[in-house]
């Protein structure tokens, strides 16, 4: 049966046809719907993890207990999974295990560009790229015999556009494999130093055994034209690269790319008279071609950022762009995302944004807009988990000097069973005095609201135990912690000042209200009362034109530039309140 | 010979949907059909786009510069945002809908009067009124499937068994509210 999917899609079916009876996740865009996908499928056991190492472990553990299993992540989780499955290389599998990073070429979505096939590398394990969806599901089914009969973990590297582009595919049964037996065998499984001076050889046996693979895979293939071009490209560069370069080039498609085939690269520059390389992010073929001692041009004259689209690649080559329309630029204006009407980060950032001399040290989610105006309520964001350690080291560091300046962490729920509690024990034990907020909105929200360890629901959407935040900070030993109504300003105003008079002590503060956008529990129903059933509305009797309202953000109100007037959408607005709590007249109120 | 149509707009105006069906009934007819889109933060009130290519082999999924054979905005400034997409000659229909940001609802940016005079300085527009189009249908989440209507019009792909498609995707009490829509935006063009 023909089907249009996106490569996402097509993994999760990949994994299906395989025969892959376990697989975990932690959400990251692109990687997300991996996961989503696989947990539609009853003969998979599909968990989302608190993080991404959780994730691969239990991946690996499936591995080993005899389940042919598979853990998804965005590039930047891998970093987080990177302890395991420097390990896991030495280990190899039992049942065939395969690791998914979805790359961000261009950062989309994403805090950097790194580039993972150097994981692969540096790991020492096998590595697939697919370029387009049906190539997703064929190299998935591949990699689960290459790590049974290599006994190798296998990273597959998508990337963005491979991950979100829809192609047609060709559906197949699944093929049920049995689970394989588990035998106690320390000298593979238990890495002490001697197993692992002993396993350290399998590992180089093993990736010369797959430089034979690689040589010999179809996936890695040579297309002969007629011209004296030649190109070398793996995953979605290789459309890119025909698009840009036509039928008459000649090219050499790397699907399966590490090890690299060294000879075939050999032979393939041997027959064109000019080759590029064309990659995204770093020049990593290319730097196994130069090793070759082959003169190529790659990263000398592509651009070494952002995506390598045909229209790029052509005024790379060329040094002519396309012919396009030129316009007024200065008539666009922005169009950044922002805070839902609604969103219960509206009316704590509001406020939060207001206090002078403090840091916020933010974090990865939604509320990292808080960051943009009208809020500019953060001051740093470096990765999942860091703004509560973070916000430790800067709270130390203040400390040392006079300014008495204070650090506020905030963080959302999801982001706090990911690796934030780890942080907030560091701040209990070492004796810190920030001021960390858990936005708990009942949900993993800017991934598009996946369940997490405090929603109460796994990733089928089964009932499960449910962990309260409130209780897990109070067994860490936070002694004042304080939940509260986000919409509610007064609320925020003066536990904000609460916690920034306890000088020496830290303090939680847990805001609690759930996300918009959120399908609502029977919890969520009895826990929150009038949960967005109500309207705002304005009374332009009473409105002055102060535009305070417009100060908080909210995309359901518009100002009358003529009348002078704010006007709220109907449609948009949900009844949270903080507008009318705002405005210095009262003009605002609930609708009849 | 692949083409290219560009759908643009903001979140939540439907172009997903409207690309699905698009590329669904592409596919049936035997053509193959690639699609790109952009998640994650775009969902937040920010720009969207799909881009849609067709042919007998589809290499990139991705549109160039200068090179869309059709473009449809969703609304007028995503027109104008994404112009350079356009290649000369190529259809361009415009929803004649504006949206204000949050940079122009927070009063930082003004939504200029004159976006519709700056495209037509450069290109040739057809300005439908989808929204109100819809309205006058019962139902304005159907503004969607009227611009899903002028692609497959301009594009000559009134062969493609729409209703089928339209059947098999859409809940059976909006099937003839959308079948309606397409008629409507096929009228348009």
């Amino acid at each position: 049966m023909k089907k249009l999917m996106t490569g996402n899609e097509a993994i999760a079916r990949g994994a299906y046809e395989a025969g892959v009876r376990f697989a975990a996740a932690y959400p990251g865009t692109p990687s997300t719907e991996i996961l989503e996908n696989l947990s539609t499928y009853d003969e998979i056991t599909a968990e989302w993890a608190p993080n991404e190492k959780v994730a691969l472990e239990t991946v690996i553990g499936a591995s080993f207990g005899g389940a042919r299993s598979l853990a998804s992540m965005k590039h930047v989780g891998v970093n987080v999974a990177a302890d395991p499955l420097f390990t896991w290389g030495y280990t190899g599998v039992n049942a065939g295990g395969v690791i998914i990073s979805a790359d961000e070429p261009g950062m989309h979505s994403s805090q950097n560009e790194q580039d993972n096939r150097y994981y692969a590398k540096s790991a020492k394990i096998a590595m697939f790229e697919p370029a387009d969806s049906q190539e997703a599901i064929d190299m998935l089914k591949e990699a689960y015999e290459v790590s049974e009969k290599y006994d190798t973990p296998v990273m597959m590297r998508l990337t963005t556009r491979v991950c979100h582009s829809k192609s047609v595919v060709e559906l197949s049964e699944r093929n049920e494999v049995p689970l394989k037996e588990w035998t106690k065998q320390p000298q593979k499984y238990v890495t002490l130093p001697a197993h692992s001076r002993m396993l350290r050889v399998t590992v180089q046996q093993r990736l010369d055994a797959l430089s034979e693979y690689s040589e010999k895979t179809p996936f890695n293939r040579v297309e002969m034209g007629g011209g004296k071009v030649g190109v070398i490209a793996s995953g979605m560069c290789y459309y890119y690269a025909k698009e840009a370069f036509g039928e008459n080039a000649s090219y050499l498609k790397l699907g399966f790319t590490n090890p690299l085939p060294a000879n075939l690269i050999k032979d393939f520059c041997s027959k064109v008279e000019k080759v590029y390389i064309l990659e995204e992010n770093d020049p990593y073929i290319e730097e196994t071609v130069r090793a070759l001692g082959i003169e190529c041009t790659g990263k000398d004259l592509f651009p070494k950022w952002g995506e390598m689209t045909p229209d790029v690649v052509k005024a790379a080559v060329s040094g002519e762009a396309n012919k396009t329309i030129e316009f007024d630029k200065d008539k666009l204006i922005a169009r950044a995302p922002s805070f839902c009407a609604g969103c219960p980060h509206r009316g704590f950032f509001y406020r939060l944004g207001k206090r002078k001399d403090i840091m916020i040290s933010g974090d990865i989610g939604c509320y990292t807009l808080a960051a943009t105006p009208p809020y500019s309520a953060l001051d740093t964001t470096i990765c999942m988990g860091a703004s509560i350690s973070v916000g430790h080291g800067a709270q130390k560091a203040f400390n040392m000097g006079e300014t008495g300046r204070r650090v506020v962490t905030v963080l959302g729920d999801s982001t706090f069973f990911h690796t934030g509690v780890n942080s907030l024990i560091n701040t209990i034990y070492n004796n810190s005095n920030t001021i960390n907020v858990i936005l708990d909105n009942r949900i993993t929200g800017m991934t598009g609201h996946q369940q997490n360890p405090g929603s109460g629901f796994n990733a089928k959407g089964d009932p499960t135990n449910m962990i309260d935040i409130e209780t897990l900070v109070r067994a860490i030993g936070i002694k004042h912690i304080f939940v509260i109504d986000p919409n509610n300003l007064e609320e925020v105003d003066a536990t904000l000042d609460k916690c920034l008079a306890i000088k020496d002590e830290p303090s939680v503060i847990i805001t609690r209200w759930p996300c918009v956008l959120k399908k609502f529990s029977d919890a969520d129903l009895e826990e929150f009362d009038n949960l967005f059933a109500t309207k705002n509305v304005v009374d332009h009797n009473k409105c002055i034109g102060c535009k305070a309202c417009l100060g908080t953000g909210c995309p359901a109100l518009s100002f009358d530039k003529e009348a002078k007037k704010v006007s709220i959408n109907r449609d948009q607005c949900v009844g949270c309140d903080v507008c009318a709590q705002v405005c210095p007249v009262k003009a605002i109120a609930k609708e009849d | 010979m692949t083409k290219s149509i560009l759908l643009v707009g903001v979140g939540g105006q439907g172009t997903i949907l409207a690309s699905k069906i698009l590329t669904l009934g592409l596919m049936e007819s035997g053509y193959d059909v690639k699609m790109s889109e952009i998640h994650g933060m775009s969902q937040r009130g920010g720009s969207v786009s799909s881009q849609v290519r067709y042919g007998d082999k589809v290499d990139s999924p991705v549109i160039e510069k200068g090179s869309a054979d059709m473009i449809v905005s969703f609304e007028k400034m995503e027109a104008l945002r994404n112009l350079d997409y356009l290649k000369e000659g190529g259809v361009l229909i415009i929803n004649d809908e504006q949206i204000d940001s949050m940079s122009v609802i927070t009063g930082r940016e003004n939504y200029p009067d004159d976006v519709l005079d700056e495209i037509k300085k450069h290109a040739e527009a057809k300005v439908l009124n989808a929204t109100e189009l819809a309205e006058k249908l019962g139902n304005v989440k159907a503004a969607n499937i009227i611009l899903l209507g002028t692609i497959i019009k301009s594009m000559g792909l009134e062969h493609i068994d729409w209703e089928s498609i339209i059947k098999a995707n859409i809940k059976p009490k909006f099937v003839d509210l959308n079948l309606e829509a397409i008629k409507v935006g096929m009228n348009e063009v």
